[in-house]
């Protein structure tokens, strides 16, 4: 299992994420372009770096996040890989999900993509969640789940 | 439903016609007493605080009366207020004297019904009954209080209900109650040992805040330097003029007394918490029962244990002396492992083991140790610092700074070397082992079939140099293994998924 290929998240995941990062940093730019326009400190102090940050965070690391993340979905069970530093590779088994959300923020719903929630009873791993799923193929794993879940179930 | 009418029959406990019960009447009293007990340490520093004078204690008889038939009133008019009913597929409970709230607990989410008897109900012949849900904490409910009689009455009903078995519920009283077995059980010999070994300083901390709190009962200033130099060169110049052999013995006085304060500490911690403790099998799982003034009793169903913690201390472990505790969903007083038992040989925490399926390992166990490239990691990290800081101050001329830094740098390091030959793991055909810790290790045994998830989880130096750790997702608990090579934490979790796969969690006895 741990040699099976990873399937990629959905290329939209670096959309979103190039979205977040530059909403993050918009009120600090804002601020940095006025401290500019004020002229009260040499040019480019505090812009330059700002910006440096803003391009780390919306053009460079969501395409090394998607790159580091993947799943593979076994006939019963889950895996999901993350982390660009600190890696984490999780296996959930589907006969041990408790339940299943999809969940979709205004900026994922925008760009089509959805999160896949498998919630267990473990302390360590409550919830497990995959970002970055095409909306139709999230509900499509939750109905399969659902759907292993349905035929163990006495 | 409508509103309740306060009725004050002779018969109060007895159910209305759509089932719904008070709580006994005697909660009035309890209620009222440990708002009385709240209430006296305030009132007695406000009484000694005040001058004294006539006008002073009418002020204070006056606000003793006002608090008395406040509490009184509120006492009454909370009891009056709450209601519980057994219902057909739950539990509920009213309250709330403005906002009504209502509780309904499904008999299946209910993981154990426990019953606690605190000093007062317990002179009342009252018990709290607490149902865990496995929701923690202050969110459980519970009902406080009701009679022995009806508490008993209330979770046998319930467990039977909660086992979701109808046939053992209609079968009649008698036929339920088999026979329990005693497993462990510790006498006043037993707990006074025990009680050695729970040294502790607690009470030296309480003193010192204690004498911070009520300071203004002593006659001077405690934490004031100068007085007590003022008092030992008047009425206290004797003290000085008596000598050094006069001075080593106060000194060995004073550690004496540090030392009996601290075994009357944990003596009497201990008496309290777990006299007459007992541990028996019964037919619906294990009952414990345990304290002095806080009698409980809780029963475990054997299928909710998910692992098993065996604990031990710095100096007990020399003479073997071992705790066993359960991981369950369900929390106990506060902490989230029922203590089976807090202080035993190893043959007996084999015994109750197996009583709950478990088995735990013996001498010829095999195990595995962390990786060595974990190790020298971890080593070089924990006295890095210090090193490099000794450096610093060698270059700027701290030498003994520097000196003790790389002392405690090498300590550190030498303190990961014994971790890392203290900490080991071991996957058997059922189980998963952990041990962890060096001085006092602890030793986690969980059921395979029973974990919910695996994560193996790397950080960049752990990517580098090929280990990683292994997280299992465990109702109630954590359970890890850290700095296992790569190989062998793939080969791990692939095992340890074919178990749990094989059995679904639906199909688990819950």
């Amino acid at each position: 299992m741990d040699d099976a290929p990873l399937t990629p998240l959905d290329p939209a995941y670096i959309k979103v994420a190039r979205v977040h990062g530059l909403l993050a940093m918009l009120p600090l730019l804002v601020g940095a372009v006025a401290i500019e326009l004020a002229d009260l400190l040499p040019p480019g102090l505090i812009f330059a770096p700002l910006a440096l940050i803003a391009v780390l965070l919306a053009g460079l690391m969501p395409v090394r996040k998607w790159r580091s993340r993947g799943f593979d979905m076994g006939a019963d069970r889950l895996r999901v890989v993350k982390g660009v530093l600190f890696h984490a590779d999780t296996v959930v088994p589907f006969s041990r999900v408790q339940h299943i959300d999809v969940e979709q923020g205004p900026l994922e719903r925008t760009f089509g993509i959805a999160r896949l929630i498998l919630h267990t009873a473990g302390t360590h791993n409550s919830s497990v969640v995959l970002p970055g799923l095409a909306h139709a193929d999230a509900v499509a794993m939750r109905e399969a789940i659902r759907a292993h879940l349905q035929r163990e179930a006495p | 439903m409508s509103e309740p009418d306060i009725v004050s029959g002779p018969e109060p406990v007895k159910a209305d016609e759509d089932g719904w019960q008070r709580l006994h009447p005697l909660t009035i009293i309890a209620s009222l007493a440990r708002a009385v007990i709240n209430a006296a340490l305030p009132l007695a520093a406000v009484m000694l605080g005040g001058d004294g004078g006539s006008r002073g204690a009418g002020m204070v008889g006056a606000v003793l009366l006002t608090i008395l038939t406040l509490s009184v009133l509120v006492s009454w008019l909370s009891w009056s207020r709450v209601r519980y009913r057994i219902g057909e597929a739950d539990v509920r409970l009213e309250r709330g004297l403005f906002s009504r709230s209502a509780r309904a607990v499904p008999f299946e989410r209910i993981q154990d019904i426990s019953l606690e008897q605190k000093l007062i109900p317990r002179l009342l012949g009252l018990v709290a009954v607490k149902f865990e849900t496995g929701a923690g904490g202050k969110d459980e409910l519970a009902l406080s209080y009701v009679s022995k009689a009806e508490g008993e009455r209330l979770r046998t009903t319930l467990r039977a209900l909660a086992e979701d078995s109808p046939a053992s519920a209609a079968l009649p009283e008698a036929e339920r109650e088999e026979p329990a077995r005693l497993l462990f059980a510790m006498g006043p010999g037993l707990l006074l040992l025990f009680g050695m070994f729970e040294f502790s300083l607690v009470a030296l901390a309480a003193l010192a805040g204690a004498a911070q709190q009520f300071d203004f009962l002593l006659q001077f200033e405690i934490w004031d330097l100068n007085s007590w130099e003022e008092r030992l060169s008047g009425q206290g110049a004797w003290l000085a003029g008596l000598g050094v052999v006069a001075r080593i013995v106060g000194v060995i006085l004073a550690a004496g007394a540090f030392l009996a304060l601290g075994f009357a500490t944990g003596i009497v911690r201990t008496l309290l918490r777990d006299w007459g403790f007992r541990l028996e099998r019964t037919a619906r799982g294990f009952r414990r029962r345990r304290g002095l003034i806080t009698r409980s009793d809780v029963v475990m169903p054997v299928h909710r244990v998910q692992a098993l913690v065996v604990g031990t201390g710095l100096l007990r472990r020399v003479w073997g002396w071992h705790s066993l505790a359960f991981v369950s969903l369900a929390q106990d007083a506060g902490s989230a492992h029922h203590v089976v038992a807090p202080f035993a040989q190893s043959d007996v925490l084999v015994k109750i083991a197996a009583e709950a399926g478990f088995t735990l390992p013996t001498r010829d166990q095999a195990w595995q140790r962390a990786s060595e490239k974990y190790r020298y990691d971890r080593g070089l990290f924990a006295a890095g610092l210090f090193v490099l800081s000794a450096a610093v101050g060698m270059a700027t001329g701290y030498v003994v700074a520097a000196l003790a830094l790389i002392i405690l740098g090498v300590l550190l390091a030498f303190r990961e070397y014994c971790l890392w030959l203290s900490e080991r793991h071991a996957l058997d055909p059922l189980q998963v082992l952990s041990r962890r810790g060096w001085l006092s290790p602890k030793l986690m045994v969980a059921a395979r079939v029973k974990l919910h998830s695996v994560e193996i989880s790397q950080g960049p130096l752990a990517r580098l140099r090929g280990y990683a750790d292994l997280r299992f997702g465990l109702a109630g608990g954590q359970l890890s293994m850290r700095g296992v090579p790569l190989a062998e934490a793939q080969a791990i979790r692939a095992q340890v998924l074919e178990s749990i796969v094989a059995v679904d969690f639906a199909r688990l006895p819950r």
